[in-house]
């Protein structure tokens, strides 16, 4: 029992990254039609942002907003160097541009810093572990938590409360009408692109502080999880996008934990099992979105 | 007519690729009119007021709205000018609620003020919005559908409102109430340029009217002229 707690609190933690960073996806994705693979690359920067702080010896609350907002400026700047002259293109084009720049920042990540791991100095206190009764929970994966509930709140908010993410939620239904209205089309691609780097960054904080280190291709698997989560909840279906995060995590976890030792060889493609799995019987996803739920991707 | 045309087209032309759907036509629209444009399926009515809101370019031709030249301005920029279209198939936003849709109508309007007035006329014309403010745009009726499409048009206080086909696929009691309506509409100084299929009620509404076949107009004139000529009959019979 104590170790389903246990277990449970890290697939929570986990699959709470995850879902930040589908979100990310999928409110690009919902808006232009773009699935950003250079998505992972934002986090790298978080990363690097957080490792150079250390360095400098910049505190560690004055870091963690200061990666989260390099994310955000990288990815607004990538929309407006890479995305922009392609907007409206076809969903290959996009897919392609958006690979060229997941390699370009990887490269010259290789170059100008380093192509091996790098230490990132954490405060002592996301290494110590709280006891709950028999159980032991580390603080990041607290912190882990804490951090994507107010995050999904925050969006959940913005999203319905707010002006522009109400204009966003219309954009990502009929993007000509809610220009029709008004509604600028560079301001909500803008906007969409700050969200995902904003979710990207508190992924990256949230990814570095379970492992301590950064390197060129740090961004890669989770956003290839997240990828999967993504479809998993429904492509475009920013519900969907957490449903998914979360589901994927658990798999994950509890896989790791529970599958007995001689199937551990296989358990990622156990994982991806179940993953296909419930795409079979859900092709559209767990929640898809409304626009493209009726239409085949 | 003396004054200058609120709106104005000439040598429009719309092409989708190899096929041209409107093949430059000249038209215009003076403040307080009701015009109608009639017409077949397939006949560009639709291409023309898209063209004239940006949702499709303008190949050929120059569209002037309030002395301003518009051809080439982009569609969110013409909602703050007095410039919007309820669309054909209503196209209202399913995942918003009733209200957030309205407020998305007023996007572009800077003044709080005219934002209200919009708002309390809005909610005065359609009563039953009012009453659905918190229900998801897509579980409407089609004809309530219909009043927010209209509505959402109306919450950016509109010099010139366009309306495409509002009466597709309503039931004839819902139909009558959207004519009583732009009737309600004409009373608020609300300048129309509607494309109906429904040309009776069309033709009862407006002041006067076009009537396009194969991407042009074919005939023009007072609602009691086009009541009158064959070249309507024609038209719709896929003559030009
Ligand atoms: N997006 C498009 N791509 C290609 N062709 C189009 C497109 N939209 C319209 N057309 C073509 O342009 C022509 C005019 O279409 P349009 O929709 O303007 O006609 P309409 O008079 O509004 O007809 P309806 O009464 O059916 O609404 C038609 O031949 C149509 O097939
Ligand atoms: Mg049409």
């Amino acid at each position: 029992m104590d170790l389903f707690v246990q277990q449970t609190v890290n697939a929570l933690a986990l699959g709470g990254t995850y879902a930040l960073l589908a979100l990310g996806l999928a409110v690009v994705f919902s808006i232009m039609g773009l699935i950003n693979f250079a998505h992972g690359e934002l986090m790298t920067i978080s990363g690097y942002t957080l490792m150079y702080c250390g360095i400098a010896g910049v505190p560690f609350v004055i870091s963690v907003p200061l990666a989260i907002l390099a994310a955000m400026v990288a990815a607004v700047a990538m929309e407006r160097i890479a995305f922009r002259p392609v907007r409206g293109g076809s969903g290959a084009t996009m897919l392609i541009t958006s690979f060229a720049v997941a390699m370009i920042l990887q490269v010259l990540f290789q170059n100008l810093i380093s192509a091996r791991s790098q230490a990132v100095m954490l405060p002592p206190l996301l290494s110590e572990s709280l006891r709950i009764g028999n159980v032991i929970i580390g603080v990041n994966k607290i912190a882990a938590i804490v951090a994507t509930v107010l995050m999904l709140v925050f969006l959940d908010r913005f999203m319905n409360r707010q002006k522009t993410g109400i204009a966003m939620r219309a954009a990502a239904e009929d993007f000509a009408i809610a220009r029709l209205m008004g509604i600028r089309a560079n301001t909500v691609i803008a906007g969409a692109f700050a969200i995902s780097g904003l979710l990207a960054g508190v992924a990256a904080v949230l990814w570095v502080s379970q492992r301590a280190s950064v390197d060129p291709l740090m961004g890669f698997t989770p956003v290839l999880k997240a990828f999967i989560a993504a479809i998993l909840g429904g492509l475009g279906s920013l519900r969907g996008a957490v449903a998914g995060g979360f589901l994927l995590g658990f798999i994950e976890v509890y896989l790791a934990a529970f599958l007995p030792q001689e199937l551990q060889e296989f358990r990622d493609p156990i994982g991806l099992g179940i993953v296909v799995l419930i795409l079979l019987f859900r092709p559209n996803g767990m929640i898809p979105s409304r626009v493209l739920g009726s239409v085949k991707v | 007519m003396t004054r200058a045309p609120l709106l104005s087209a000439q040598g429009l032309v719309v092409r989708y690729g190899a096929i041209e759907a409107v093949r430059g036509i000249d038209f215009s629209i003076h403040e307080g009119e009701i015009v109608t444009f009639l017409g077949a399926n397939g006949a560009g009515k639709s291409s023309t007021l898209n063209a004239l809101v940006s949702l499709v370019p303008a190949a050929e031709g120059q569209v002037l709205f309030g002395g301003e030249d518009i051809t080439d301005v982009a569609p969110e920029r013409l909602a703050p000018m007095g410039l919007t279209l309820a669309p054909e198939g209503r196209r209202v936003f399913g995942g918003l609620t009733v209200e957030e849709n309205l407020r998305m109508g007023a996007y572009g309007v800077r003044s709080a003020e005219k934002r209200e007035a919009a708002w309390d006329m809005v909610h005065d014309l359609f009563p039953i919005l009012h009453e659905r403010r918190h229900q998801f745009a897509g579980t409407l009726s089609g004809g309530q559908q219909q009043m927010l499409a209209i509505g959402r048009a109306l919450m950016c206080g509109p010099r010139l409102l366009l309306l495409d086909e509002p009466s597709l696929g309503l039931a004839p009691q819902i139909v009558g109430q959207i004519f009583d309506l732009i009737a309600l509409l004409r009373e608020r100084d609300v300048t129309l340029g509607i494309v109906e299929q429904n040309v009776a009620m069309a033709l009862e509404v407006a002041d006067r009217g076009y009537v396009m076949a194969g991407g042009r107009i074919v005939a023009e004139g007072t609602a009691a002229e086009l009541r009158q000529t064959d070249r309507l009959q024609a038209a719709y019979l896929g003559g030009s």
